[in-house]
């Protein structure tokens, strides 16, 4: 069994189901991020996890231990709030130090133990700081260290980085990552940012709707979606609609519409499509070929990005544009190809 | 340049400042400089017949001071003041807590646990009469239950029937504030308590009580000083033995007719409520504050 298991856990909050039979597993010392939209349940799930809400079914076990009827102050997780939830009334060090009061340390003990920890997340010199002379960053760096210090099993954050401004979010994303690797705790990082998840997890659950739709490597996600909703969260993707037309060994054959017939690697097809099928044929913008035979069309509406161009192309008989980025060439008229080993087919349902 | 900027403003922001507090000025000047003013006055004379005699003397503090049975109301005083704080800050806290913490309609409590309130003063101080009186609620139904032979004569004219009388009248002083200030607590801070290992009650006493301690503080300070400069509830429940040392201000004022030792006897105790309020805040804080 892995380190920690959440299997068939459900919530409801008065009637409506807002966590749906969820299965996951986490690996030891793996960086975990559950990402969703707003609202999908994520929080919910984590608050199981750290015992601050109960689930109406399923089991949820960390290093083998059943966790169902665990209070919160006997689990071995710890969490770092979204509002951070420093304690007001004490300073910095007293702040990290409050969860190491009962175990039992000596005062130069615990003293040791602070430093170091303020050492780590960088805040040294600021223990006798009050708790509202700090800055977001430092706030979100308390509440770091006052839950890891504790060294739980599992450390839970529930959008950690959420209240910072973006450069201040960027460089705590890279300082998160060194951290946990140092520390090599379990995090299960909750957050709706899919560029903070895909950067900074190992692996990565999509949560939609209470439900998990894929748990896989950021990689993975990002080249193999396995359906239409992970796809369009997770970066920007161009769909065709597209009938299976014949499936062998190594390559599914589909009629692309626009497209034409295609033959893709049966590697970039969903599992359970037959000939006959209707399915969605995706693919990223960036894998949009610029090529002097293809589908012409002409540019609606360009994003000049240094480097490279982001650009929609109109294309007679289709409505929503397609979305191209590489180098844009002169002029409004283009022709795209679409290389075969790039497009991806998912189900058209779900 | 900029230099004198800054002081123009400054100057600006000041006189702004005592613009708009320009009509308390005027009103605490009226209503409590003044009289204090007077009564500092008076003190410092000393009677002859409906008048005082010329010139100065501190003859009234030498008496105030040094008399025996003044001193013993001075410690009454106090003593009930203390007790009574004491009583109603226990008894509104768990109140308030409920309200604050478990309670659905929040607004709905706050009314119902306030109703009391919304008649006289003396109203509740004569029902606690009736209450506790020889005849009364408690004795009769005492004596209903065949559990007493006689009815207790103990319960009312003494220091006692003041701290309950007085307890019950100030409770909804005690439960307001420390409702919003428990209120007024982050739940996140509370869960982050249970997070970082701590059982309930650890928790209450680590994150819950030096918060809501301000509130308990403004209760505390609202009834102590109004309960030491009480005269009608002594009077009234208290009989001799439950005298307090306002009973003997408002005697020398109003009976004996002695206004410079009235007026002595007023500002020590009102120098005495004041500081053992300081001491009370000081401690209180730090109380608070020497939890970890
Ligand atoms: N205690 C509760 N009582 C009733 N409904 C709740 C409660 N907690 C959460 N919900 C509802 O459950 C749903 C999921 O909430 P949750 O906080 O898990 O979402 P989330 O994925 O964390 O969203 P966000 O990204 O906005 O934080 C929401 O519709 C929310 O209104
Ligand atoms: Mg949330």
């Amino acid at each position: 069994m892995s380190f920690l298991s959440v299997s068939q856990v459900s919530k409801a909050f008065g009637g409506a189901r807002v966590v749906d039979a969820v299965d996951l597993s986490v690996e030891r010392g793996m960086f975990f991020s559950l990402l969703g939209p707003s609202g999908c349940g994520k929080s919910t799930l984590l608050r199981m996890i750290a015992g601050f809400e109960t689930p109406d079914h399923g089991i949820i076990t960390i290093d083998g231990v059943a966790m169902n009827g665990v209070p919160p102050n006997l689990r071995p997780t710890n969490m770092v709030f979204q509002s951070y939830a420093i304690f007001p009334h004490l300073n910095v060090f007293d702040n990290i130090a409050y969860g190491l009061r009962k175990s039992g340390l000596s005062s130069d003990e615990l003293r040791r133990k602070v430093e170091a920890m303020l050492a780590t997340v960088r805040l040294e010199g600021l223990g006798a700081r009050a708790a509202d002379q700090l800055s977001g960053g430092q706030r979100q760096r308390v509440a770091l260290a006052r839950a890891l210090v504790r060294e739980p099993k599992v450390l839970l954050l529930d959008e950690p980085l959420g209240a910072l401004d973006k450069r201040l979010r960027e460089a705590m994303q890279i300082e998160l990552r060194a951290i946990q690797r140092k520390v090599g705790i379990t995090f299960v990082l909750v957050t709706h940012d899919q560029e903070e998840a895909l950067s900074l997890s190992d692996r990565v659950a999509v949560m939609s709707g209470g439900r998990i739709l894929q748990v896989a490597s950021p990689r993975e996600l990002y080249d193999r979606p396995n359906c239409r909703e992970v796809a369009d969260f997770i970066g920007e993707i161009n769909f065709f609609h597209a009938t299976v037309k014949e499936v062998t060994e190594s390559s599914v054959t589909v009629n692309g519409g626009l497209l034409g017939i295609v033959a893709l690697p049966k590697t970039n097809v969903a599992n359970g499509i037959t000939a006959g099928d209707h399915v969605l044929l995706a693919i990223r913008p960036e894998h949009v070929g610029i090529a002097p035979q293809g589908l012409s069309g002409t540019i609606a509406a360009a994003t000049f990005l240094g480097e490279r161009s982001h650009f929609h192309v109109k294309i007679p008989g289709r409505t929503e544009p397609i979305a191209v980025s590489g180098q844009a060439p002169a002029g409004e008229s283009v022709s795209l190809e679409f290389p075969p080993e790039k497009l991806i087919a998912l189900p058209a349902t779900g | 340049m900029r230099e004198r900027g800054g002081v123009a403003d400054k100057g600006r922001n000041v006189r702004q400042g005592y613009a708009l507090l320009a009509p308390t000025l005027v009103v605490v000047g009226l209503t409590l400089a003044a009289p204090l003013g007077l009564l500092l006055i008076t003190s410092l004379k000393s009677q002859s017949g409906i008048g005082f005699e010329a010139g100065w003397t501190l003859a009234q503090y030498s008496e105030v001071l040094g008399r025996g049975s003044y001193r013993i109301l001075f410690a009454r005083s106090v003593v009930v003041a203390a007790l009574v704080t004491a009583l109603t800050v226990a008894l509104a806290y768990p109140m308030a807590y409920f309200v604050a913490f478990h309670a659905r309609r929040k607004f709905l409590w706050l009314i119902l646990l306030t109703i009391p309130f919304w008649t006289s003063y003396l109203l509740r101080v004569f029902a606690w009469k009736i209450i506790l009186g020889y005849g009364g609620v408690i004795n009769s139904g005492l004596l209903g239950l065949g559990l007493i032979a006689e009815p207790l004569g103990s319960l009312l004219y003494n220091p006692f029937a003041v701290v309950v009388t007085l307890a019950h009248a100030w409770a909804a002083f005690a439960i307001l504030p420390i409702y919003v200030s428990l209120e007024k607590i982050d739940r996140s801070l509370l869960e982050a308590g249970s997070d970082l290992g701590d059982s309930k009650l650890r928790r209450f006493l680590r994150i819950t009580l030096p918060l809501s301690m301000p509130g308990v503080i403004g209760a505390a300070i609202l009834i102590f000083v109004p309960t030491t400069g009480d005269f009608v509830t002594p009077e009234l429940v208290g009989g001799p033995a439950g005298a307090m040392i306002a009973n003997i201000i408002e005697t020398q004022f109003t009976q004996v007719g002695n206004w410079p030792l009235g007026a002595a006897l007023a500002l020590v105790s009102m120098t005495m409520v004041a500081v053992l309020a300081g001491l009370f805040v000081a401690a209180a804080r730090a109380a608070a504050r020497a939890v970890r």
